[in-house]
């Protein structure tokens, strides 16, 4: 009963796979995309990133989710109808959709560019669209959304490992560009090198950057130094090791969403430094104010970023032939994805083959 | 063997110390050093009593070593100056204030921030190069370097002019440098105390609209009639601190207590920047959604460079902006402080030691 309304909501037939409740376990699932509005694209999906925040928010670990939930905001395909007046798309473009699907237009934010801070901004998924219908993400076969929220890929950027820069890529190249970490020379440090870490890693040394891997895992230093050019590493238990590094960075790209200690990285900061947070924990952390105010040392946050900046990120990806480390999986494959990326026990993307796998 | 105070150096001086962790003062004769070629000796007029002061006195951040002078909010008269001393001369009124030597050749002391400077020495509980203690204003007499020494400009008032060594450089040198100075733009300042009193004055010489936060509504009246604040936030009342939600652009948090940062963030607009300036012994507690959702920033600083405080009087001077003070003898400091521990201050104790520290000497 339930899957008939989702079938009958919007004219067009969609079919995706969802997580049916807290357990965050996907089973097909069949529902419905709006038609293609005068500025909307619509796309066939190709590839999907599976984002970390997909798996919260399967598991219902932010309290926000409403099911059943179709994730995916790191979605590419290729165009097959475009909305009478769109101007930057056409049919056969190969196209990507992020976080986001729409906003307000009309606050101080939008009009910056920073529909990523909108109060009204819509998220992919989970989230209630204009009209009041519940919006699908990218774990599905077709995508329809506003023009605004669609950034071209460039013809020499792979589609399956440039999926995971619609999510991951942003979040780190905008808190290097927005802090002022992406200057030759600098040192930036970045801890955690998972999805979002690899990304930071080659965005980071692309713009010409030092970087130290901060990692608890001491395995992970081999990759990063040899595959990823990373230019050292730093094992976060190392007390000897840390020692030595403090005062030497301009800046650190902070990915962990886990609960954990900043005070040994304000340290490895220097007097200015800037410790940027893009991994969000969810219970308030310690702050020690005296190596704050000793170094006018900042903690801040950043989140995703906006339209014009995604767009400005993929070109800059494609210049410099960046894109993500990824393991492609069938559709079917989601559960177990979902299981090992709980382990962390992926290097460093899945990304599911939605146009060759996913089936009614 | 070690000197005594008294005969470490030439030259007699007189102040009050204290001794140990309890933190009570009292009368102390230590000696003050030759004037060197750089130096400037200053008679001490007024000195200002900062929180830090009795933060120190007490040992409450651990590394107090006693006995020890406090003070680093002083305004006097010079009496000599050395050799290379060419920027000031006998008679002038002269100001000291947290700083007294760096190292003067890193790159922060080339960039005019000495207070960051990894080798800066402190106006009191610090070493000297010479391996002697540094004391503070609690006193008489004091040598300094003539780079750690500031003109007061000729229409401020002494008393009034001495907090701003301090506090008014702790909360001037953080507007400048986070940009939090747009006039137009929305300040809130958490806590009313000595720095948050001078951040009000400040920030309406900016050109800011101000917003004075606190846990006591008796201050009110005070914070806008008085001091010029626009608004006035009671931050334990949920209802008034919710509709002030997203408001702000900038909040200084002068409070030294430890506290949630969290309600802070909260009336932040995006974007939003919030200096803390107080320096509590435990850490903060600082939530993270809302840095990540808000692109919000909490950064620190700790008072400022010998040309932004010199730059910090002369902005002073010209918008008449003076700290409120309550005069006090030598003698009364003891209370000054027990009466500070509960911020009973109108809004910096200053001590009047040109006229009373001599009547206190045995």
């Amino acid at each position: 009963m339930e899957d008939k309304s989702f079938e009958e909501e919007h004219p067009t037939k969609a079919f995706g796979w969802a997580a049916r409740d807290q357990s965050g376990v996907f089973s097909p699932f069949k529902f419905s995309r709006r038609s293609t509005g005068e500025k909307d694209v619509r796309f066939k999906v190709l590839f999907c990133g599976i984002c970390h925040s997909d798996l919260h928010m399967a598991k219902n670990e932010w309290g926000t989710s409403t099911y059943p939930l179709v994730p995916g905001h790191e979605i590419v395909g290729q165009v097959t109808e475009v909305g009478s007046k769109v101007e930057k798309f056409k049919v056969g473009d190969k196209v990507g959709v992020g976080c986001m699907v729409g906003s307000c237009h009309s606050c101080d934010s939008c009009s910056n560019n920073l529909e990523n801070y909108c109060p009204k901004m819509i998220l992919t998924y989970s989230t209630k669209y204009h009209d009041g219908t519940i919006t699908y993400g990218g774990y599905s076969d077709i995508m329809v959304a506003d023009e605004h929220f669609i950034v071209r890929i460039p013809e020499n950027l792979p589609l399956d490992a440039a999926a995971p820069l619609l999510c991951a890529g942003i979040t780190v190249y905008s808190p290097l560009r927005f802090f002022d970490l992406d200057k030759p020379g600098m040192h930036v440090g970045v801890v955690g090198l998972g999805g979002l870490g690899h990304v930071a890693v080659k965005f980071a040394k692309a713009m010409g950057v030092k970087v130290t891997v901060i990692s608890t895992s001491p395995g992970k230093k081999q990759e990063a130094l040899d595959h990823l050019g990373a230019d050292s590493f730093l094992v976060s238990r190392d007390q000897d090791g840390m020692q030595a590094a403090m005062g030497t960075m301009d800046g650190i790209i902070d990915t962990v969403s886990a609960m954990h200690p900043i005070l040994p990285l304000i340290g490895l900061l220097k007097t200015q430094g800037k410790l940027v947070l893009v991994g969000a924990p969810e219970k308030p952390l310690e702050l020690p104010a005296f190596p704050l105010l000793m170094g006018r040392k900042i903690v801040g946050g950043s989140c995703i970023g906006g339209m014009k900046e995604t767009q400005e990120m993929i070109d800059f990806a494609a210049k410099n032939s960046i894109t993500a480390d990824i393991e492609v999986i069938s559709m079917d494959c989601v559960n177990t994805a979902m299981d090992r990326l709980m382990k962390n026990d992926v290097r460093y993307r899945f990304v599911i083959d939605i146009g060759n796998t996913i089936k009614v | 063997m070690a000197k005594s105070p008294e005969e470490e150096h030439p030259h007699k001086a007189f102040g009050w110390a204290a001794k140990d962790t309890s933190g009570i003062l009292s009368p102390f004769h230590f000696s003050r050093r030759d004037n060197g070629v750089e130096d400037v000796t200053i008679k001490i007029l007024y000195c200002g009593v900062c929180h830090s002061d009795l933060h120190a006195a007490k040992n409450e951040w651990g590394f107090s070593r006693y006995p020890m002078v406090p003070g680093h909010e002083i305004v006097g008269l010079v009496t000599k100056t050395g050799s290379n001393v060419m920027k000031f001369k006998v008679d002038d009124r002269v100001g000291v204030g947290v700083m007294v030597n760096s190292c003067k050749s890193c790159e922060y002391c080339h960039q005019d921030l000495e207070n960051y400077c990894p080798q800066m020495i402190f106006t009191y509980n610090a070493q000297n190069h010479d391996g002697t203690k540094t004391y503070g204003g609690y006193s008489n007499t004091i040598v300094v370097d003539q780079h750690f020494v500031v003109r007061i400009p000729d229409s401020m008032p002494s008393d009034g002019c001495a907090p701003l060594l301090c506090a008014g450089i702790t909360v001037y040198s953080p507007m400048k440098y986070y940009g939090m100075t747009e006039p137009g733009k929305h300040l809130g300042i958490v806590g009313l105390g000595g720095l948050g009193h001078v951040a009000v004055k400040i920030g309406k010489a900016f050109g800011l609209k101000v917003t004075v936060i606190s846990s006591s509504s008796r201050k009110e009246r005070e914070a806008l009639d008085r001091l010029g604040a626009d608004s006035f936030l009671v931050s334990n009342d949920p209802a008034k601190m919710k509709a002030a939600f997203g408001t702000m652009d900038y909040i200084i948090d002068t409070v030294s207590a430890v506290h949630a940062l969290a309600p802070f963030l909260s009336l932040l607009k995006t974007n939003g920047k919030l200096v803390t300036l107080g320096l509590p012994e435990k850490p903060l507690e600082l939530p993270i959604f809302p840095l990540v959702l808000g692109r919000k920033l909490v950064g620190g600083s700790d008072v400022g460079g010998m040309k932004e405080t010199q730059e910090m009087l002369d902005f002073c001077a010209k918008h008449n902006i003076a700290a409120d003070v309550e005069v006090i003898q030598m003698d009364q400091i003891n209370t000054a402080m027990e009466r500070l521990a509960k911020s009973d201050v109108r809004y910096r104790f200053v001590i009047d030691v040109a006229n009373s520290l001599a009547q206190s000497q045995l």
